[in-house]
Order: C-alpha cells, then sequence, then structure tokens
C-alpha cells in the first residue's frame, strides 16, 4: 500500500467525515506524565514515557498489543503495587503532586482516579450494592442520599431506565453491555477526577460499544479520561488527543485528527494505515 | 494444494483398513467389559454394606432411642446421650475449626503465595490432612486431658477441631483461587483495602464454596472414633463439656463388640443413623454447589 492511500482506512474516514474534533487539543493539564520507566523484574515495558492528559479531555492510547499502553495505565492508579516486583520510576504528577511517592494514601488516590477493566466485572450482590460498595468506602452517605447517589451515577452511565425497577437484583444477571456500564456507573460513583479506561469495549457487541462510545462523550464534561484501545475507530471518535505507543515508547502523541490523517513518525503512519499491528 | 500432500501418503488398502477397524472393535469392546465388571464389583460392596446397614439397623429404630439414654445391657436403653454428644463435640469442633481454617486458607490464597512460608504451611496443613486420626486423639490426650487430669467433651470437640482445620483450609484456599484476579482489582481500583476486597467480594463470590467445605468437615467428623477415644471416652449419661461426653462412634465401637444382643443392636442402628447424617450433609453440600 502506497503513502497517500491511507484515506481508505476507516478511522480516517471518520476524521473525514467530521466526527473527529480537528482543532488541537488545549486546556489546562490534568495529570502530567514526566520520563515515567516501567519495570515487571527486569523487564523494562515503559520508557520515557513523557505525555499530559488534558483536564476533561479524552486522551486515547494506542499501539499493538505489548506496547505497553495498559501497562500505563496501571500506573496511573498504582494498581501495580499490588505485584512484588513491579516498580515505576519518574514523576505522575495529579494536580502537580506526585502520585508515585512512596507517602501517598493508595485508596484515596484510587478514589481520584477510577478505572474500567476490559472485562465487565460485577460485584456478586445487587445492582445497588455494586454502587454503594465503592461509595461506602469514601463517604457516609444516609439512605436517602446512597439512593440519590446510586440514581445519578446509572443515569450518568445510561442504564437507569433498564435497571431502576431492579436494584435489588443480581447484577450477574444483567447482559455484558450492562454489566460494563454498571462499572462505569460504580466508577463515577465515588466521583472520581480521572477515569482510566482498559479496553472497556473489547468484549462487548457493537451497540453496547456504541453506547459506550456515547457514554465517554457525555462524560468528559466532568471527568478527565484516558482510554486504551486496539480499535483505531473507537480511538477517532471518542479521543481529542491520541497517543501512539510502539514497544514501550511513546511515539507520537497529538491531536486526534492529526495522528490519524497526517503523523508525523512513519511508525504512526504504518500502525493506523493497518500495515502492522 | 492439502490434496497433493494427501496423494503422497501410502493408503492402506481396503483388507488390511478392515482388520485394523475389526481389531480396534474388539479391543474397546474388552475394555468396555472390563470397566463395567470393575465397577459392579465396587458396587457389589457398598451395596452390601448398605444393605447390611439397613438390615441390621432398621429394627432399632424407634422414638425410645432418642429419647432414652444409654443404660446396663437387658434394661431398654437407648442412644439419646450419644447423639447429643456427637451433635455438641462435632459442632463445637467445627465452631472451633473453622474460623482457624478460614483464615489460614485465606493467607494461603491471598497473601503468602509461593513464599517459602505459604509453601511450608500449605505442606503441613496437607500432611494434617491425611494424618491418622488416633495420632490427634493421642496429641489432645498429652496436651489436654493428662494435664488437666481428666476426659472431657471440650477435649474430643478440640480433637475434631483439628481434624476441621486441614480440611476447611484447602477448600477456602481452593476456592478463594478461583476467584478471578479482575474481580479483585476491581474492588482494589475503586480504592477498596485488601481486606475488604477479600471479606465483602472474595468470600461472598467463594460462598457457596466456603460453605461446602465446612459442610464436608462436619461430615467427616461426624464419624470419627479415634479421636474422642483418649479425649472424650464416653459417659453412660447426658454430660457437660468438663466431664467425659458420650458419642455416637465412640459408643457404637464399646457395643459393637460386647455380648449382648440388645447393644449389638444399638451399635448397628447408631451406625445408621451416622450414615443417615452423613449422607444428608452431602445432600445438602451437592444442592449448595449446584445452586452456583
Amino acid at each position: 500500500m502506497e503513502q497517500g492511500s491511507d484515506t481508505r482506512t476507516p478511522a480516517v474516514r471518520a476524521v473525514r467525515a467530521g466526527m473527529v474534533p480537528a482543532a488541537a487539543v488545549e486546556g489546562p493539564t490534568k495529570l502530567s506524565i514526566r520520563n515515567l520507566d516501567f519495570f515487571y523484574g527486569a523487564n523494562q515495558a515503559l520508557k520515557g514515557i513523557t505525555l499530559d492528559l488534558v483536564d476533561r479531555r479524552v486522551t486515547g492510547m494506542i499501539g499493538p498489543s505489548g506496547c505497553g499502553k495498559s501497562t500505563l495505565l496501571r500506573v496511573l492508579n498504582r494498581m501495580y503495587d499490588l505485584y512484588p516486583g513491579q516498580r515505576a520510576t519518574g514523576e505522575v504528577l495529579l494536580d502537580g503532586e506526585d502520585i508515585l511517592a512512596a507517602s501517598v494514601d493508595l485508596n484515596g488516590l484510587r478514589s481520584r482516579i477510577g478505572m474500567v477493566f476490559q472485562k465487565p466485572t460485577p460485584f456478586p450482590m445487587s445492582i445497588y450494592d455494586n454502587i454503594a460498595f465503592g461509595v461506602k468506602l469514601h463517604e457516609r452517605l444516609n439512605r436517602a442520599e446512597m439512593d440519590a447517589r446510586v440514581e445519578w451515577s446509572l443515569t450518568r452511565a445510561a442504564l437507569w431506565a433498564e435497571v431502576k425497577d431492579r436494584l435489588q437484583t443480581a447484577a450477574a444477571g444483567l447482559s455484558g453491555g450492562q454489566q460494563q456500564r454498571l462499572c462505569i456507573a460504580r466508577t463515577i460513583a465515588t466521583r472520581p477526577e480521572v477515569i482510566l479506561l482498559d479496553e472497556p469495549t473489547s468484549a462487548l457487541d457493537p451497540i453496547s460499544t456504541l453506547k459506550i462510545e456515547e457514554l465517554i462523550d457525555e462524560l468528559k464534561q466532568d471527568f478527565t479520561i484516558a482510554i486504551v484501545t486496539h480499535n483505531m475507530q473507537q480511538a477517532a471518535r471518542c479521543a481529542d488527543q491520541v497517543a501512539f505507543f510502539y514497544l514501550g515508547e511513546l511515539v507520537e502523541m497529538g491531536p486526534a485528527a492529526q495522528i490519524f490523517t497526517n503523523p508525523k513518525q512513519r511508525r504512526t503512519q504504518d500502525y493506523v494505515t493497518g500495515r502492522f499491528g | 494444494m492439502s490434496s497433493t500432500i494427501l496423494a503422497e501418503m501410502p493408503r492402506a488398502d481396503a483388507k488390511t483398513a478392515a482388520g485394523l477397524g475389526r481389531r480396534r472393535r474388539n479391543a474397546d469392546r474388552l475394555a468396555r467389559a472390563f470397566a463395567v465388571l470393575a465397577t459392579l464389583v465396587a458396587l457389589a460392596f457398598l451395596a452390601s454394606i448398605l444393605i447390611t446397614l439397613l438390615y441390621l439397623g432398621v429394627p432399632g429404630i424407634s422414638l425410645h432411642l432418642f429419647t432414652t439414654i444409654t443404660k446396663a445391657p437387658g434394661s431398654q436403653g437407648g442412644l439419646a446421650n450419644a447423639i447429643v454428644g456427637s451433635i455438641v463435640q462435632a459442632g463445637l469442633g467445627t465452631l472451633i475449626g473453622t474460623p482457624i481454617g478460614l483464615m489460614v486458607g485465606t493467607y494461603l490464597a491471598e497473601y503468602a503465595g509461593r513464599t517459602k512460608l505459604g509453601t511450608a504451611v500449605r505442606f503441613v496443613s496437607d500432611i494434617l490432612l491425611s494424618a491418622p486420626s488416633i495420632l490427634i486423639g493421642l496429641f489432645i490426650y498429652q496436651m489436654v486431658v493428662a494435664p488437666l487430669g481428666g476426659f472431657s467433651g471440650f477435649a474430643g470437640a478440640l480433637a475434631l477441631a483439628i481434624l476441621v482445620i486441614p480440611i476447611v483450609v484447602r477448600t477456602t484456599e481452593d476456592m478463594l483461587r478461583l476467584i478471578p484476579v479482575s474481580l479483585r482489582e476491581a474492588a482494589i481500583a475503586l480504592g477498596a483495602p485488601r481486606w475488604k476486597t477479600i471479606v465483602f467480594i472474595c468470600y461472598r463470590a467463594a460462598l457457596d464454596g466456603l460453605l461446602t467445605g465446612v459442610l464436608l468437615a462436619v461430615a467427616r467428623v461426624a464419624g470419627e472414633t479415634a479421636p474422642l477415644l483418649f479425649t472424650s471416652l464416653g459417659n453412660s449419661d447426658y454430660s457437660g463439656l468438663g466431664s467425659a461426653m458420650a458419642s455416637l462412634p465412640v459408643t457404637i465401637y464399646q457395643y459393637a463388640a460386647s455380648a449382648f444382643d440388645d447393644w449389638v443392636q444399638l451399635a448397628w442402628t447408631g451406625a445408621l443413623l451416622i450414615t443417615i447424617g452423613v449422607l444428608a450433609i452431602n445432600i445438602v453440600a451437592r444442592f449448595v454447589v449446584r445452586r452456583r
């Protein structure tokens, strides 16, 4: 495939069709990653990553499997702390405060930076309790306040209309797409500032995927969002800025339209046009 | 393309192929016949045990059995004190052993992983699981009965608790390991501390399995005789936990070998009661698992 014939890729078509904001991304920085290295034991998975998540914008992270994009998300909420042998060096500043510092209260941090995983993970309890569980970890609410919070978060996650009559039934009875929206509702119920989405639609059907993408567009009014995706169209549709990772390095970062139509790096060009990955 | 590769392969002629097929069919018939035969032999033993138990045990069943305590031969005794003693000791043993087993199992599954201490604890627990139960009885005799100067129902319950622990440890660890990592991470990502994740998410997700482990432990200790011989000894009357206490297995052990027909009858009926009880617990455990 010749360079220039890339207008045929779906991501580029989405950009041309005006579905992707073409303007450069501006705004205050919410989360600033500086010279981040990450190691699984002796194996270096991230090399000198420096990038900013812009406040209340969506940052898409793309790249082939094993490029480190999911690893980066797991650094941002210190999930890697669960596993001995994994360590990060460098700086990750949330509103100017280094969250990699040993003194950081991890549970407090995770209430500010929420995460939704690839596969829906409903807790083995009712829909209502799935949401209340996370809220109760950080706040003391009376019954009426909790009811209001549950309704608010389910409404924001576009799930309220479907479940309002069966809040006390088991969450496991929901469909896959509903379960994933419940997981999003559960995450926003704790009112985080940043939401990390790790391939949130890869286990879902196209209609559920569309719902979640619409939801992401809604949520960025209130939350700073980072989304890892293997789906280039999804990155083009959802993200304001896109970062392309390859072999643990950040190859290129820019407004979504530029990354998909006019990438500066050859490797980015090859990846977004489907030459490898 | 694949057809050219196949063409290079020499094919067996029809006659050889037919002979090969016949040999394989015969081998299959033979293997199946042996398997069925072995199954029938095993079932025959089991059936004869059950039939003997029913044949000799059922005639002794009456309300009298449950309302009257054990008495001297020829004086119309029952098994009431032994039944109560068994329930009390197995119940207390389970009550003591379950929390310990649950915590050790949780440690192994959630905290220890492949560490040296974890491996050592797992090894010791598995040895305890297969240790002869009479050894446990002797141990409690040395540690509790001898120093305190007397047999007691409490010592019996302790011996049973030691048998309960490794069973609950094993099932707890196995059940918690079945919980996907993603579920734990999801709770931790919400800001839940480790212990809340374990207690409110993992235990709840594994509840049926944990309950099954406890039920199997109860079923196991309900029929144990050896650990009680040196600990609670037996009693011809109702008794508190502080003194020697009757139990079904020990009563059966004493009565079955006696020269008195009515005691032998009581032994068979007692054995039938234990079998029914253990069977009932197993059925409940299976029902609990199937509900998943």
